[in-house]
C-alpha cells in the first residue's frame, strides 16, 4: 500500500524531472541569446558577416542556415529513389523471404553506425573520389556532405514508409486487381495514393534527422563561413558550426553561436512537429 | 425470417433421392461459363476444390453454398483468376468463357469481363464516389472524355439505386457512404465496365437487413443485363433470389441444379443435411 504510494510518486517525478530538463534547456537557449538578440535584433538571421577579428566583430545565421537547409534538403532529394523503392521492395513486393530480411537487417545496420564513423568513411572514400571527379578541389562541400547524409537517412525515410506501404489493406488492393488492374497499376493507384502521407512523414522525419546531423557534416563540408555559392560549394551548418566554435567561443561570439542552437531547435522542432501532425493524421 | 422461407418449402422425407453424382449435377444448355473438372490447390497436391464441373446459365443468378471451407470462395476466385494472387497456387481443368479457356487468357483482360464484388464494401477510401464508379477505367489507363464519364457514372449509380442519393455528393469521399450504400458503390464500380459475369462473395454478410434486402433486390434487376454468380452463407437469400444452387461439401460440388427443385427435393443426402441444420 505504501511501497505502492512511493512507486507511483516515483514514476510522477521521473516524469516531471524530464519536462523539467526540457524546459532547462529551453531556458538557456534563450537566455544565452539574449546578448545576441539585443544586439543585432531579428537582422541576426538576415546577416551574413561571421567576422571575429576584435574590434570589427560582427557575426549573422544566415549563411548556416542556408547552409543547413541546403545539405538536408540536397541529402533527402539525394535519398529520395533509394528509399521509395526499398520502402515498395520491402512493404509490398518483396514482404516476406531470406533477401527481404536481409535488406531489413542492412538497414537497420545503417541506422546503428556512429556519426563519427560515416565522417570517416565520407573522408577517406568519398572525398578523394570527389576530389578526383573534379567536382572540387579538395573534394570537400555541401554536396559531399550531403550524399553522406543521404546514406544516414535512408533508415528513416525508408521504415515508415514500408510500414504503411504493407498496411494498405488487402481488400483494397483486391478491389483493383479484380478490375483488370496491373500490379504496377494497383501501385501507382491505390498503395501510393494510401500511403502516401505516410511516406511524406517519414521523409520529413528524416529530413529532420539530417537538419541536427553534426559530425559526419562537420568532417566533410570544408566549414567556410560564406554562403555557399552551389551545391558544390564549401560552407558550413548550424550545428556543424557550433560543433567547431564553440570551444574558443566567448562574448558575442558565445551569445551569437547559443542563438543558433535556439534557431537550429526551433527549425528541428517545426520539421519534426510537421512530421508528427502528419502521422497523426494518418492514424486518426 | 429463414424459417418462414424453409417453412414454405418442406424438405419431406418421402422424397428420399438416390446419391448417383451425374443426376445431382444439372446440364446447363449453352452456359455463359463452363467449369470443366477444376481442382484449385493453394501449394502442394491439397487441393481445395476438387473435379467441379458446372455450366453457368446465361442471365441467371447462380448461389454457392456450403458449410465454411467447403471452397466456395476458392471456386468463385478461380473464374476471374483472383485466386492467382496467392503466391503458390495452381489448378487442373479448365473454365471456358464462351470458347476460350480462361487460363489461356491474359488475367487482366478477363478480370475487365468478369466483374467481382466483396464481403466487405471496399470502395477506394482516397478517391471520390464518382471516380470509385469510373476506378475500372482509370487505373487501367483508359482515358475517356468527360462526358462519356458522366454517363457512365451515372447510368452505373442508376443500375444499382445509387444515383438519386447521391447525385449532389458525387465528389465526395465514398466512405462517408452507410455500408449499404457503400456495397452499392462497389457493385456500380464492377458494372461500370459491363462486364459479362459479376461474381459476389457474401456481399451482405456484412450489412443489416435492409440494406441486404436492397441489394438482394438489385441483384434480381440486374441478372436480365448480367449473369450473376453469388456466393452466400444465407440460404434462405439463395432460395429468395437465386435461380440454380450448388452445394460444395469439402472442396467437392455435392449437388447443383434449379434453387426451387434443391431446396424441395435435394438429391443428394449431404445437400439435405445441410439444407436442415444438420451440417454447416
Ligand atoms: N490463401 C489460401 N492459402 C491456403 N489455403 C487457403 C487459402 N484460402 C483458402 N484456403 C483453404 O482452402 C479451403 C477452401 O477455402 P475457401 O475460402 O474457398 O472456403 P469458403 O467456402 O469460401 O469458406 P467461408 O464460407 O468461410 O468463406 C479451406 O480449407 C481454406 O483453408
Ligand atoms: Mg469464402
Amino acid at each position: 500500500m505504501n511501497s505502492e504510494k512511493i512507486f507511483k510518486y516515483l514514476l510522477a517525478s521521473s516524469g516531471i524531472l524530464i519536462v523539467l530538463i526540457a524546459v532547462g534547456i529551453v531556458a538557456t537557449l534563450f537566455v544565452g541569446s539574449i546578448p545576441s538578440f539585443k544586439e543585432y535584433g531579428f537582422g541576426f538571421i538576415f546577416s551574413s558577416d561571421w567576422n571575429p577579428t576584435e574590434g570589427r566583430e560582427s557575426y549573422g545565421a544566415l549563411p548556416f542556415i542556408i547552409g543547413t537547409l541546403m545539405t538536408s534538403i540536397l541529402a533527402l532529394l539525394i535519398t529520395f529513389p533509394f528509399a521509395f523503392s526499398i520502402s515498395l521492395f520491402l512493404g509490398e513486393y518483396f514482404k516476406h523471404g531470406k533477401l527481404p530480411s536481409f535488406l531489413r537487417s542492412v538497414i537497420d545496420l545503417l541506422a546503428g553506425i556512429p556519426s563519427v564513423v560515416y565522417g570517416l568513411w565520407g573522408f577517406y572514400a568519398l572525398r578523394p573520389l570527389i576530389s578526383e571527379l573534379g567536382i572540387n578541389a579538395q573534394g570537400f562541400g555541401i554536396f559531399t556532405s550531403s550524399i553522406v547524409l543521404a546514406i544516414m537517412i535512408i533508415p528513416y525515410a525508408s521504415s515508415l514508409g514500408s510500414e504503411v506501404i504493407s498496411m494498405v489493406p488487402g481488400s483494397l488492393k483486391e478491389a483493383a486487381y479484380s478490375l483488370g488492374a496491373t500490379r504496377f497499376e494497383v501501385v501507382r493507384n491505390v498503395i501510393i495514393p494510401n500511403a502516401g502521407s505516410g511516406i511524406f512523414a517519414g521523409y520529413i522525419l528524416a529530413l529532420g534527422r539530417a537538419i541536427g546531423e553534426t559530425m559526419a557534416v562537420t568532417m566533410l563540408i570544408g566549414n567556410s563561413n560564406k554562403i555557399p555559392a552551389g551545391i558544390f560549394d564549401l560552407g558550413n551548418t548550424m550545428a556543424s558550426l557550433i560543433a567547431n566554435q564553440f570551444g574558443e567561443a566567448e562574448g558575442l561570439k558565445y551569445t551569437s553561436l547559443v542563438e543558433i542552437g535556439l534557431i537550429l531547435f526551433i527549425i528541428t522542432g517545426i520539421v519534426n512537429l510537421l512530421g508528427k501532425l502528419i502521422m497523426k493524421k494518418l492514424s486518426a | 425470417m429463414e424459417s418462414t422461407i424453409l417453412a414454405e418449402m418442406p424438405i419431406t422425407k418421402t422424397n428420399k433421392k438416390l446419391n448417383v453424382i451425374q443426376n445431382s449435377i444439372e446440364h446447363i444448355d449453352s452456359p455463359v461459363l463452363k467449369i470443366d473438372d477444376l481442382s484449385v490447390s493453394y501449394g502442394g497436391d491439397k487441393y481445395s476444390i476438387r473435379n467441379v464441373s458446372a455450366g453457368i446459365a446465361r442471365n441467371k443468378i447462380t448461389a454457392i453454398m456450403g458449410p465454411s471451407g467447403c471452397g466456395k470462395s476458392t471456386l468463385l476466385r478461380a473464374v476471374n483468376r483472383m485466386h492467382e494472387l496467392y503466391p503458390n497456387t495452381h489448378n487442373k481443368g479448365a473454365v471456358y468463357l464462351g470458347d476460350e479457356n480462361i487460363y489461356k487468357l491474359n488475367p487482366i483482360q478477363l478480370r475487365r469481363k468478369i466483374g467481382m464484388v466483396f464481403q466487405r464494401p471496399n470502395p477506394f477510401p482516397t478517391m471520390s464516389i464518382y471516380d470509385n464508379v469510373i476506378a475500372g477505367f482509370n487505373l487501367n489507363g483508359i482515358k475517356l472524355k468527360r462526358p462519356e464519364k458522366d454517363e457512365i457514372v451515372e447510368r452505373s449509380l442508376r443500375e444499382v439505386g445509387l444515383w438519386d442519393e447521391v447525385k449532389d455528393a458525387l465528389h465526395n469521399r465514398g466512405t462517408f457512404l452507410s455500408g449499404g450504400q457503400q456495397q452499392r458503390l462497389c457493385i456500380a464500380r464492377a458494372l461500370a465496365y459491363t462486364p459479362e459475369i459479376i461474381l459476389l462473395d457474401e456481399p451482405t454478410s456484412a450489412l443489416d437487413p435492409i440494406a441486404t434486402a436492397k441489394i438482394e433486390d438489385l441483384l434480381v434487376k440486374l441478372k436480365k443485363d448480367f449473369t450473376i454468380v453469388l456466393v452466400t452463407h444465407n440460404m434462405s437469400q439463395a432460395a429468395r433470389i437465386s435461380d440454380y444452387s450448388m452445394f460444395m461439401y469439402l472442396g467437392e460440388l455435392v449437388e447443383y441444379g434449379k434453387t426451387k427443385q434443391m431446396f424441395t427435393m435435394p438429391k443428394d443426402n449431404r445437400t439435405e443435411e445441410y439444407l436442415t441444420g444438420k451440417i454447416g
